[in-house]
């Protein structure tokens, strides 16, 4: 058997045992910043605008709402099932899909948006980032598919980075089967190192902080 | 060095448009990540390599307690691990996963270990679709090549190969500029993405205490490969296990810095299992192909067994001079640089291509930008006596070693040096006006000295030796 195999050249190697209990790990190294809200707010969004993402802020759901109204101005778009985006009223929009539960539909209506539409379950400051967990209430693929990306996040969600994160979350595996960090809108160089975005993924993102 | 190695590098350092591509893209690759681990950026650039290091150390040290409790972590979360001991295991694998599941179509990610066991090849030959998915890997497929790079494969093709290339093999009007190429690309793949069955990727990293496997990109190839077909499969070296997710914290700072100057890649991917009932998409199965085709043996050499460290940045290719003159298609296997020039004589044996650990100038570069702080010019000094010593068992190199016996004898015996010094000072041809000595007489320009001479020249002997020097300063000082 290949595992047993394997384990037995590892074990070898190594001067193991079977069963024999590892040597102590080197404790992990995770260094959290002070930074009040305010600043953890400007840095996002410095971040996200040097990665040619957009950023705007509103006061409230309402606000978040009519902002994403004018941006997709009636083009088709999918809205992920988060209570937020209905709390902003953006899944009773006329040109907005959403509600989805069936990944064949979900993918179908994803491949024909020209918008995907998604909170976000965590942000991260110091890079730009989105945190994504899939659940009932965020789908993958809406984040991904459609051309362009927007994301409505409460500004509570923004951590100061991937540190405090997994300081908080240190098991996103008890979460969810995936966990995605969102930096930038998708992108390449690997044609002669110059830059092209929107690959595979949005070649354009936009964060709205509530 | 064989003909055949050097025929190919004379060529590549021949091609103007090829030295000026590689030298423009490791040197703008050089420069962001200079950026983003200069100390104003990232002051703690230094202890997170140390605490890279000393992670990397610590896992493969008890490598058979992670390997089971990331297996383990796996199974709770409704994956599978798979143990695979080379290549030819792993394409069985894939094949009957295929049959059972009457599978047809491979979608893939970028992946330097499915490279090295030449996993696409294999497929084919089961009679599956495999398409590469990442845009460089794709167009060093349809080219029929190896990628060039460890992080950048297409580094060597222009955008007008790239326009030629898809023009011929996808039937579309010629394109020359990125942006339509990649949308060309998008519209292909998508497609393929769409109706693929099984998504193969590689890993970054395999978090022991989550089952998860984490995924770096910046396209969303890998993404999708991971969330479109109903079945993901990773297959990953067994050295890539890390202890916690917590651990990311170190490395994928240092990883995204040292490949591309990212502080962060685009898409960062960690996932631990298929698809979970209350979420709604994602594949429905998930397994966890574990390789071992070697690196068992490296696991077993003390020394040495810090070549498994690497995290595949590609940062050490990028500051090689060797590689940047070069490229990467002369080295003998598909990882080049100066990590290949490790890793490939202990994969494949030192007698395989015994000049690789010798192609390098022992700069140092490579291991002052390692993210993990791999000592690659101390390997290589290593491999190169392992290098030495085989040779010798199989009688080889008699008369280069007879010459570095009698060198020796030489340098133990001053006076017999010294005259030495002053017959080759007299019998010394005329150099070129710079007074290097470029080769030897034509008479004598044959065999062993024309070998020698072929990579070396010889710097003018001064008028006077240091012993005369050091003599006439003695009876200065007396006087």
């Amino acid at each position: 058997m290949p595992r047993e195999h394997i384990l037995h050249k590892v074990r070898t190697a190594l001067g193991r045992r079977v069963g024999q209990p590892p040597a102590t790990a080197p404790p992990a190294r995770l260094r959290i910043p002070e930074m009040d809200p305010e600043a953890r707010i400007a840095r996002f969004f410095q971040e996200i605008q040097k990665l040619a993402g957009r950023t705007s802020r509103v006061g409230s759901p309402a606000e978040a709402g009519a902002q994403v109204e004018a941006l997709i101005a009636g083009r088709p778009a999918v809205a992920s099932n988060a209570a937020f985006l209905r709390q902003c009223g953006i899944t009773s929009l006329p040109s907005v899909r959403t509600d989805f539960n069936d990944a064949g539909e979900l993918c179908a209506a994803c491949a024909s948006a020209e918008f995907g539409i998604t909170s976000a379950d965590y942000a991260l400051a110091d890079t730009g980032t989105l945190v994504m967990l899939s659940s009932l209430q965020e789908a993958r693929l809406i984040s991904l598919l459609p051309p362009v990306h927007l994301a409505i996040v409460p500004h509570g969600k923004i951590l100061t980075g991937l540190d405090e994160l997994l300081a908080g979350l240190p098991q996103p595996a008890g979460h969810s089967s995936s966990m995605v960090l969102i930096t930038g809108p998708s992108r390449t160089a690997d044609i002669e190192q110059i830059l092209v975005r929107g690959v595979h993924g949005p070649g354009e993102i936009h964060v709205i902080v509530v | 060095m064989n003909g055949a190695y050097q025929q190919k590098i004379h060529q590549t350092l021949a091609d103007p448009r090829l030295q000026s591509a590689i030298y423009a893209a490791s040197g703008r690759l050089m420069d962001h990540r200079k950026h983003v681990v200069a100390a104003d950026a990232l002051p703690d650039y230094q202890e997170l390599r140390t605490q890279a290091h000393r992670i990397k150390q610590h896992t493969l040290e008890n490598l058979d307690h992670y390997l089971e409790q990331f297996e383990s972590n796996l199974a709770a979360h409704g994956g599978q691990v798979v143990y695979a001991r080379d290549g030819g295991e792993v394409a069985d694998f894939l094949a009957e996963l295929a049959r059972q599941k009457q599978a047809r179509l491979v979608v893939k990610s970028k992946s330097m270990t499915t490279e090295e066991i030449e996993l696409n090849d294999r497929l084919e030959r089961h009679n599956l679709e495999v398409v590469e998915t990442d845009l460089g890997e794709y167009i060093v497929q349809l080219a029929g090549e190896r990628p060039y790079h460890i992080v950048a494969p297409a580094l060597h093709k222009t955008r007008y190969d790239v326009a030629e290339l898809f023009s011929r093999r996808l039937g579309v009007a010629h394109e020359t500029a990125p942006e339509k190429q990649t949308k060309i690309a998008r519209a292909v793949l998508r497609q393929k993405f769409l109706a693929a069955d099984i998504g193969v990727t590689g890993a970054n990293f395999l978090v022991a205490d989550s089952g998860a496997v984490v995924l770096v990109e910046n396209e969303g190839n890998v993404r999708l490969t991971t969330t479109a077909p109903r079945i993901h499969v990773t297959v990953a070296g067994i050295e890539k296990i890390i202890p916690r997710a917590q651990d990311l914290a170190v490395f994928l700072k240092l990883l995204g810095r040292s490949a591309t100057g990212q502080p962060l890649t685009v898409y960062t991917s960690f996932l631990s299992g298929p698809r979970r009932v209350q979420e709604i998409d994602g594949p429905l199965e998930f397994y966890v192909v574990l390789l071992d085709n070697g690196r068992t043996r490296l696991l077993a050499d003390r020394d040495k067994r810090q070549s498994l460290y690497c995290i595949r940045c590609g940062a050490c290719l990028n500051y090689c001079p060797v590689y940047r003159k070069i490229g990467g298609h002369n080295y003998p296997w598909v990882y080049s640089g100066p990590i290949g020039a490790i890793i490939t004589p202990q994969y494949l044996g030192v007698s395989r291509d015994p000049w690789l650990p010798f192609a390098s100038s022992l700069c140092g570069a490579c291991a002052e930008v390692c993210p993990v702080k791999i000592d690659i010019p101390e390997l290589l000094l290593e491999l190169r006596s392992e290098v030495k010593k085989a040779q010798a068992r199989e009688g080889q190199d008699r008369l280069e070693r007879l010459g570095f016996r009698i060198w020796a004898w030489v340098m133990r015996h001053p006076r017999i040096y010294e005259m030495l010094g002053l017959v080759g000072a007299a019998v010394m041809p005329e150099g070129e006006s710079s007074g290097w000595l470029r080769g030897v007489p034509a008479l004598l320009n044959r065999g062993p000295l024309r070998a020698w001479f072929s990579q070396r020249d010889l710097p003018p002997l001064p008028a006077r030796s240091f012993r005369q020097v050091w003599r006439a300063r003695a009876r200065v000082v007396q006087d």
